[in-house]
């Protein structure tokens, strides 16, 4: 019955044997402490995103879900070291040199930061923010990355994007600098989006209109995303497949419809507890 | 504001002027004090005093005999000359190596420049002054000697009252590099608290911005690092470093008092230094005004660039 649920989609299924975009194996981090013993925070994450497939990954506050991310870009914070295997495209990204990396974030794979009222420059225009990658990864000119940058604007739905461009982040509120960010993480068409919680703090709303945003690209474009979340709810409407993190390591993953309702974990049957007005089946 | 404060300090002009013997007879003392409208109240002293300043007039001083307008005119630009030297001299070798401490921290660079900063911002600049007279002029005589030109070469065509600017102008580059020569250890000793000064506070100002959610983004988005220093960090820490070059500007102009007597460099600190120690009250007071104006268009070029640098500091 699960499967069946799961075969209802709208969306045409993409092939079960399709090569995964990004296979992250036996991830482990380990943050140096403040002793020098250092913390190890993440415990062999295995993660697995398939192209046009949304990904989510839940697991409560602290349990190293922004930690993943960082360790795919390679932005873990000073003094912190990774093991395993991260496998974009079958490149190993954890062996690759700063330059290297430097041609593959941004341009293959991105992120979309969990505070959108920091994460972007607040003396620098958006216009600014939005094109320099833009220009610098696919060598185009000032103009025609204007171009470009005030068409993604309009897909995320930012009132009079021209404009929008010569403007400051403090000019936005909130939920539009989180589109913003969501547009420049989209810039330069990567294959790979990590989104940290793109739609927490914004209103029901503009959060349906992010996730559909973000859903049309995945079938549009055949983007993946690793979804962060801790809302089941919005993990429910939108995930493909769902993986739970506790304390660095993954206690259970699988096919959204199958986790979510007949979750093998207690620790996720705890989770769907939690949500208000919904229970565990 | 300048008239208060000159005329709370405890000394008595009259026997400060007079010489020893002359202060001892009562009949010149009274004579010296009806001259100079000392012997008037205060509130009409300062009545007369507005009254002189609206027509431009700032007095006499008692100790060159000239108007204090015209000492004044000749003392502004030599240390606006000196000041700007060792401002933009602060500002280059500081901003510079408080970027480089930060991208070092906690390594060998930054350790060595986070001392030397801190020798250089605890060293009493008389003092500085002092031995570096001492040191490179008279004992390796590497550097020229006081004043603003050698004895004999005669200063340009007065321009700017800048002597550097004006042997330009001028075409004379004998007198520019032999200004140059008598520039730079002044500028030097006066460099060595705001070079200090300004190393301490980029290096924190960019280690802040380096810690920010921003930078981290721009680096997600692959910029080269050299993008992500220039456009990102710099930027982000100019509004800090700017408050700082104001605020060291002001300690600059301090420290010419000092300098500017040790190198006889004939300057508004030496002016400031020799009138307040013989209570010519109208030089000091003169010499306030025009201090008081300075730091006025520091601190307005100051919030002019906040506007320029932080959209959010804009008038709407
Ligand atoms: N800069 C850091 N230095 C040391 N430890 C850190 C640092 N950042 C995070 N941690 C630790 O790493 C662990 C994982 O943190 P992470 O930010 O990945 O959690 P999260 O799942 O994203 O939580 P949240 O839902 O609150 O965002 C936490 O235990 C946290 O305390
Ligand atoms: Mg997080």
């Amino acid at each position: 019955m699960t499967e069946a649920n799961h075969a209802e989609r709208t969306r045409p299924q993409r092939a079960e044997d399709q090569r995964d975009i990004l296979d992250i194996v036996g991830l482990t981090v380990a943050l140096p402490g403040r002793t020098g013993t250092g913390t190890t925070v993440l415990h062999g994450v295995d993660l697995r995103l398939k192209p046009g497939g949304i990904h989510g990954l839940a697991g409560e506050s602290g349990s190293g879900k922004t930690m993943t991310g960082l360790a795919v870009m390679g932005l873990l914070p000073p003094g912190a070291r990774a093991r395993g295997r991260v496998l974009l495209d079958g490149e190993d990204l954890l062996s690759l040199s700063a330059h290297e990396l430097g041609a593959v974030r941004g341009r293959v794979v991105s992120m979309v930061f969990q505070d959108p009222s920091t994460c972007l420059h607040p003396m620098l225009t958006i216009g600014h923010q939005l094109t320099d990658h833009l220009r610098h990864h696919l060598k185009i000119g000032r103009k025609e990355a204007r171009g470009r940058a005030a068409d993604l604007l309009g897909r995320v739905r930012i009132p009079s994007p021209a404009e929008a461009l010569s403007r400051y982040p403090h000019e936005f509120s909130g939920g539009m600098r989180q589109r913003v960010a969501i547009a420049a993480a989209l810039a330069c068409e990567p294959k790979v989006v990590i989104a940290d919680e793109p739609t927490t703090g914004l209103d029901v709303t503009i959060q349906a209109g992010v996730l559909r945003l973000l859903r049309g690209l995945c079938d549009e474009l055949g983007l993946a995303i690793l979804l962060v979340t801790h809302d089941l709810g919005v993990m429910s409407a939108i995930a493909d497949e769902v993986s739970v993190l506790k304390h660095g390591r993954v206690v259970e993953s699988g096919p959204r419809a199958r986790v979510l309702t007949a979750p093998r974990h207690g620790y996720t049957r705890s989770l769907l507890e939690a949500l208000p007005g919904r229970t565990a089946t | 504001m300048t008239f208060v404060l000159t005329n709370l300090v405890p000394g008595d002009p009259a026997t400060a002027n007079l010489g020893e013997q002359a202060s001892s007879d009562p009949a010149a003392v009274a004579e010296y004090r009806r001259q100079h409208g000392l012997d008037q109240p205060l509130p009409i002293q300062y009545a007369r005093y507005l009254e002189d300043l609206a027509r431009g007039d700032l007095g006499q001083s008692q100790q060159s005999h000239q108007p204090v307008l015209t000492d004044l005119r000749a003392a502004v630009p030599a240390t606006m000359e000196l000041a700007a030297l060792a401002i933009l001299l602060s500002l280059l070798v500081g901003v510079a190596s408080g970027v480089v401490s930060a991208l070092h921290r906690n390594r060998l660079g930054d350790h060595v420049l986070r001392v030397l900063s801190l020798l250089f911002v605890s060293m009493p600049t008389f003092w500085l002054a002092l031995v570096a007279f001492y040191v490179f002029f008279d004992q390796l005589g590497w550097a020229a000697g006081s004043g603003r030109l050698d004895p004999g070469v005669t200063a340009p065509a007065n321009v700017t009252g800048l002597y550097t600017v004006d042997a330009v102008l001028a075409g004379q580059w004998f007198t520019f590099w032999n200004a140059v020569s008598h520039l730079i250890l002044p500028a030097l000793v006066l460099t060595a608290h705001t070079v200090g000064l300004l190393t301490r506070f980029t290096r924190s100002a960019v280690l802040e911005v380096l810690s920010q959610d921003y930078v981290r983004s721009a680096r997600a988005k692959g910029l080269p690092e050299r993008t992500v220093l220039v456009h990102y960090v710099l930027r982000g820490a100019l509004v800090p470093v700017i408050t700082v070059a104001g605020l060291a500007f002001g300690a600059l102009l301090s420290g010419t008092v000092l300098v500017e007597s040790i190198f006889a460099w004939p300057g508004l600190g030496g002016y400031a230094f020799r009138s307040a120690t013989t209570f010519d009250l109208p030089a000091v007071m003169g010499v306030g005004l025009v201090i008081g104006t300075i730091y006025l268009f520091v601190n307005l070029a100051v919030d002019v660039l906040y506007g320029v640098i932080d959209p959010r500091a804009r008038v709407q």
